[in-house]
């Protein structure tokens, strides 16, 4: 960590080009015309430096799906894709119910070295919905646990709900909710709607989503409690959060890269690259979720990376598993479908992929102002390119990712964690902090 | 014809040279010798996820009628329900040598996925996947109404001006989705008559028009009325409340049969729950196309099998129908 390195010529948030002295693990300087004996130089002219991106959503599949990722696989692809904090979901096997789960998960993150991993906790044992989990111990271990989702399923039970967002009140903890009704989405294969109806797939209807939110936002009024909503995918979802913020309800939200850009009609080949949970939807729900983004009714943009082996998805499609691959291509998503659409700057992309994770997940020392002495977390982007998304680009286990063959813009240059390189001018380090 | 996935895709044309194909085939088969060399040393494999004996048995016919070697595959009792995946069944065919796979499984979509993968070169002919299509079985009732209609002078024409009904559990019908497609492509009219619970919760891109109640439908002096059988389970998920009730409303009853066109016809896929959606008197009436429905169903899929596996070699430069935009 002797190293000193000087990127000259970066556009902060992608706006003035200033240099960046980067000095045992922080920002040491900032600003024009830098210049330090013996630093090593790089150039990053034109390239919009971001605080390093903070994923509050990612399935990383240690311990027990390891053929699916590992926290090391996992970690890898989050650098590659500019991040350097992510939040790793408890469905594992064992589920991450108690305070020796999530602190193997820590350290697990730790001995990888790519990203700062932050385990989520579950909100109930087994995530079954039925007892609340050891949430104070897991909020006091070492893994300081403060967000809890039994993210893969909805806490349905009411009471569950209430008392959990009450609970965790005490640590200063927040609920991330799977807003999905079971009852309504029973056998559910896609978004209910014209193009389910011609393909005879069973619906999963936007109310079904629509509804658990409209209930959360009532409850956490009702205890004064933090309310996060996962994955948001309908434009009626969008006006709850927006009545339920213009109230004052201490709700937050988030939504995913392929629901900024992705629709319902992509089903129509029955490739299973595109089921995902919550599904695609159409046209208009995608265009509500971007202006919700751009106006700040979403908070966030998180990746629901899951990661799973090649026969879960090339089979029928019913038979196939949920979920997508997209820590790496999240950013250049982002891009096609927010900023290269004018409705957001980067200096709201550092907000929505950065400091606002990091903000609701309570995590210190990311998301942080890019000045001086703060943590060198940070993502250097070329956003000029465009080509063909590839499995090169895939650099996690898994390869279920619905964008390989469609154009994305963007290329992420250099990633560093805590001042580590992890990405060095688009390569990712096979060994993090050792550059070629 | 590459393939015959479903009707949403097909074209008018590839319907009518099916339809007058299976026309062909019906005439061979009224001689004395029904059997034709024409697949002769072709290999067709009846891919059987689900359990239907009357589907497969009449791609059987077809098969053996046009000389082609028939293997049957059930899923059970096979390696399939042993968890072997649609990617290693599809792969063992290939090595055996299928010409082309009969499909029948109980995923909407199924098919596809198995044309489209790459992991075989066959034909595939959609013989029913899950709640999507059964294309074979709207042929063979379009075919049905045609001969109905026009006789001996069917070839050639198709159902333009002609309305048909279709009665019952539209939600859960590949027979109503095939139909509807296909009909509408043949210029037909056609109406959904349903519960509300069993229409799917929009059918607004459906080239066809809703009602409710069947004595409207009735009233309305449909060419045909097709009668779709009803799955007693869906009682259990709410979708009506009594058997008793669904046979009062949307039975097809003596008084319906006594209310409907005197020249309409009533048509069912089969199998049928008689005295349920179908009563005896309209079973059994001479307005009822039932037996003829499956004596046309050997001669479409006759035609189906024949243009897949021996109308490629003939014309090459066929478009092909199934292929065509996903959207």
């Amino acid at each position: 960590m002797n190293e000193v390195l000087l990127f000259r010529g970066a556009l902060v948030e992608g706006a003035g080009a200033a240099d960046v002295i980067v000095e045992d693990g922080v920002i040491a300087e900032i600003g024009p015309g830098l210049s330090r004996a013996g630093a090593t130089a790089i150039d990053v002219d034109g390239l919009v430096m971001l605080p390093g991106l903070v994923d509050l959503h990612t399935h990383l599949r240690e311990p027990g799906y390891e053929a699916s990722e590992t926290v090391l696989t996992g970690s890898r692809a989050a650098a590659a894709g500019g991040y350097t904090a992510v939040f790793a979901m408890p469905n594992t096997s064992p589920v991450a119910d108690t305070a020796g789960v999530v602190e193997q998960e820590l350290a697990l993150g730790e001995a990888a070295g790519y990203v700062t991993v932050q385990p989520i906790g579950a909100v109930t044992v087994g995530q079954k919905g039925e007892r609340l989990a050891e949430l104070g111990a897991m909020a006091d271990s070492r893994a300081r646990v403060r967000v809890f989702s039994d993210d893969g399923f909805c806490v349905w039970d009411p009471l569950i709900m209430r008392r959990a967002l009450e609970y965790v009140k005490a640590f200063d903890g927040v609920i991330a909710q799977h807003a999905q009704d079971p009852r309504l989405t029973e056998g559910a294969q896609m978004n209910e709607g014209s193009v389910s109806a011609e393909l005879g797939l069973a619906g999963w209807p936007a109310v079904a989503e629509e509804s658990i939110i409209a209930r959360d936002v009532l409850l956490a009024e009702h205890v004064g409690s933090r309310l996060h909503v996962c994955h948001l995918s309908t434009a009626g979802s969008v006006e709850i959060i927006r009545w339920a913020k213009k109230r004052g309800v201490d709700v937050t939200a988030e939504v995913t890269p392929h629901h900024l850009l992705l629709t319902d009609e992509l089903v129509r080949g029955y490739d299973a690259r595109y089921k995902v949970n919550p599904p695609l939807r159409r046209e208009e729900d995608v265009l509500a979720l971007r202006e919700a983004l751009a106006d700040g009714t979403i908070d966030i943009v998180a990746t629901d990376h899951a990661p799973h082996p090649a026969e879960a998805k090339s089979c029928e499609w019913s038979a196939a598993a949920n979920g997508m691959v997209g820590l790496e291509s999240a950013l250049r998503v982002v891009q096609q479908a927010m900023v290269d659409t004018g409705l957001i700057t980067w200096a709201d992309v550092a907000r929505i992929m950065s400091r606002e994770p990091a903000r609701i997940g309570r995590l210190a020392g990311h998301g942080t102002p890019l000045t001086e002495g703060h943590p060198a977390s940070l993502t250097f982007y070329d956003p000029s390119p465009r080509r063909e998304f590839t499995t090169a680009d895939l650099r996690g286990r898994s390869m279920n990712s619905p964008y390989l063959g469609r154009e994305l813009p963007g290329d992420v240059r250099w990633t560093l964690h805590r001042g580590v390189v992890t990405v060095a001018d688009g390569a990712v380090l096979d060994t993090p902090g050792v550059r070629a | 014809m590459r393939h015959l996935l479903d009707t949403q895709t097909l074209s008018y044309d590839d319907a009518l040279r099916i339809l007058d194909v299976a026309e062909d085939m019906a005439d061979t088969q009224r001689r004395e010798v029904k059997k034709l060399p024409t697949l002769r040393g072709k290999t067709v494999v009846n891919l059987f996820f689900e359990d239907s004996t009357r589907t497969r048995i009449s791609f059987e016919a077809a098969a053996k009628r046009l000389s082609a070697d028939v293997i049957n595959f059930s899923a059970k009792g096979s390696s399939v329900s042993k968890g072997e995946s649609l990617q290693d069944t599809a792969q063992t065919l290939q090595a055996m040598g299928a010409d082309a796979v009969v499909i029948r499984h109980g995923s909407s979509g199924a098919p596809r996925t198995l044309a489209t993968s790459g992991w075989i070169s066959a034909g595939v002919v959609n013989a029913g996947d899950g709640t999507h299509e059964h294309p074979t079985q709207a042929l063979l009732d379009a075919f049905t109404i045609r001969k109905r209609r026009f006789g001996a002078d069917s070839r050639g024409r198709d159902l333009q001006g002609v309305s048909v009904a279709i009665v019952g559990d539209i939600l859960h019908s590949r027979v109503a989705r095939s139909n509807v497609w296909l009909l509408r492509t043949l210029g037909a009219e056609v109406t959904l008559v349903a519960p509300p619970t069993l229409v799917p919760q929009d059918v607004s891109t459906w080239p066809a028009r809703v009602v409710y109640d069947l004595d409207e439908a009735i009233a309305a002096g449909p060419d045909a009325l097709m009668m779709l059988r009803i799955q007693l389970e869906r009682m259990n998920a709410a979708y009506f409340p009594t058997e008793r009730e669904y046979s009062r409303r949307w039975g097809l009853d003596a008084a319906r049969l006594g209310a409907l066109r005197a020249d309409s016809i009533v048509m069912h896929p089969g199998p049928m729950n008689r005295g349920l959606e179908i009563s005896a008197e309209a079973a059994d009436s001479p307005r009822s196309t039932v037996l003829e429905q499956v004596a046309n169903g050997v001669s479409v899929r006759m035609a189906a099998l024949y243009l897949l596996l021996a109308g490629a070699e003939r014309d090459a430069d066929t478009t092909d129908a199934t292929e065509g935009s996903t959207r």
